[in-house]
């Protein structure tokens, strides 16, 4: 037997996944040449890796912080930006797939991935209030 | 180490972890955090931290291929991921009330269990229950994928998908409470409860382990568990060798998969038998 062609659901899904990860991999890429680049000094010095990776570092994890270092063109707000397209890159997919399931008109899985998304909304919710 | 030394030996890393990844089915922490705290001396959280986004890049990037070449099966997968969500709910939810010492042991035992049950292969022809057949067709589980080490169709049709829905709410519930990427159990889980073959297995766990890591994502992400400086090269080296290593799978044999799987199991067990035991 040859080869199938894939189903149209499945390069969908496939579509999705890959634009989401080139996206953000290419702004997280950019943040990383755009440090560099302001920061001539980390090519260099033995002591800047230290100050990068203490716990207790300056870099931003608040929306707001990541925001307003990103639009001030700061490189780790762009990576920031583009790590947090990346963490949301499988769950468009589940909501994608609700989308998908419907144009099938396979209800027992719409059902199934409207849970999963209900049950993945909570996890963010209580991981937000814990 | 200079931060332009430290992003490219971390890129490398990366790379490799993502390439196995995404073969096996895992999301490459098993390699990202022991090179990141043990070689590179960073801090466990931001280690931690950073393999989250090894597990989200090496799941997307994967699944991308995947999908597309039918080996990841989507309705096994969104079926399964009822478990692994609200197992991951519960996980967090009890995590504070249990120590997670005992839990190590206890995950360190059942993944050694795990590695000689996949080593012993499958009992043939267990009786499955009529009405848990019944469901797998309900649920429309059974599928085909080329096999290109074979050079054929291989069609399949997973058994017993109720215990193999506890069982990934058991990964679940082990991925929220140790936060480690739980490919390792779903994997075996795919493997022993469902009699899926081992590719699809690793290509549909791949598949899921994206969205059970999302979500603690969003956690440590607040925490302030991500490092830019650190997830960054983890990001970038762990897509590429996804890429690299989704090209890979069609064309391994099944037996090299289940050995590499096996020792990768016996590699995460000792490890975990060793954090707990020393406490």
């Amino acid at each position: 037997m040859k080869e199938q062609e894939p189903r149209w659901a499945d390069l969908a899904i496939s579509t999705l996944l890959r634009a989401g990860v080139i996206t953000s991999v290419t702004i997280v890429l950019l943040g990383l040449v755009l440090t560099f680049i302001h920061h001539p000094r980390y090519v260099t010095s033995h002591t800047a890796l230290r100050e990068l990776t203490d716990p207790k570092g300056h870099y931003p994890h608040g929306l707001e912080a990541v925001r307003d270092q990103a639009l001030d063109g700061r490189g780790e707000g762009l990576v920031m930006v583009g790590l947090l397209l990346l963490i949301a890159t499988p769950v468009a997919r589940v909501a994608f797939s609700i989308a998908v399931f419907s144009i099938e008109k396979d209800g027992t899985y719409v059902v199934i991935t409207i849970i999963v998304l209900l049950l993945l909304a909570t996890s963010f919710v209580l991981g937000a209030a814990g | 180490m200079t931060p332009l030394l430290f992003v490219l030996a971390v890129g490398a890393i990366s790379f490799a972890a993502g390439t196995l990844g995404s073969l096996l089915g895992l999301g490459g922490g098993v390699i990202v955090v022991p090179a990141l705290t043990l070689l590179l001396g960073i801090d466990i959280r931001l280690a931690i931290g950073a393999s989250i986004i090894s597990v989200i890049a090496t799941s997307s990037g994967a699944a991308a291929a995947y999908v597309r070449d039918r080996l990841a099966n989507l309705r096994v997968a969104m079926f399964l991921e009822l478990g692994t969500t609200s197992g991951a709910i519960t996980g967090a939810w009890v995590a504070g009330m249990l120590h997670p010492r005992w839990l190590f042991v206890l995950f360190g035992v059942i993944l050694a269990y795990s590695a000689v049950a996949m080593l012993r292969g499958r009992r043939v022809a267990r009786e499955a229950h009529h009405h848990e057949q019944r469901l797998a067709k309900r649920l429309a589980l059974a599928a085909s994928y080329y096999d290109d080490a074979r050079g054929a169709e291989v069609e399949y049709e997973p058994t017993r998908p109720m215990l193999g829905l506890v069982l990934m709410y058991l990964a679940g519930v082990v991925s929220g409470l140790l936060g480690i990427g739980s490919g390792v159990l779903k994997v075996p889980a795919m493997d022993l409860a469902m009699e899926l073959p081992i590719k699809v297995s690793t290509a549909t766990s791949n598949f899921m382990i994206g969205v059970t890591a999302a979500a603690s994502a969003a956690l440590f992400f607040a925490r302030g568990q991500i490092d830019p400086f650190i997830a960054a090269p983890v990001a970038i080296g762990v897509l590429i060798g996804a890429f690299t290593g989704s090209k890979l799978l069609g064309r391994l044999s099944n037996r090299t998969l289940r050995v590499a799987f096996v020792i990768v199991l016996i590699v995460v067990s000792v490890q975990m038998l060793i954090k707990g035991l020393r406490g």
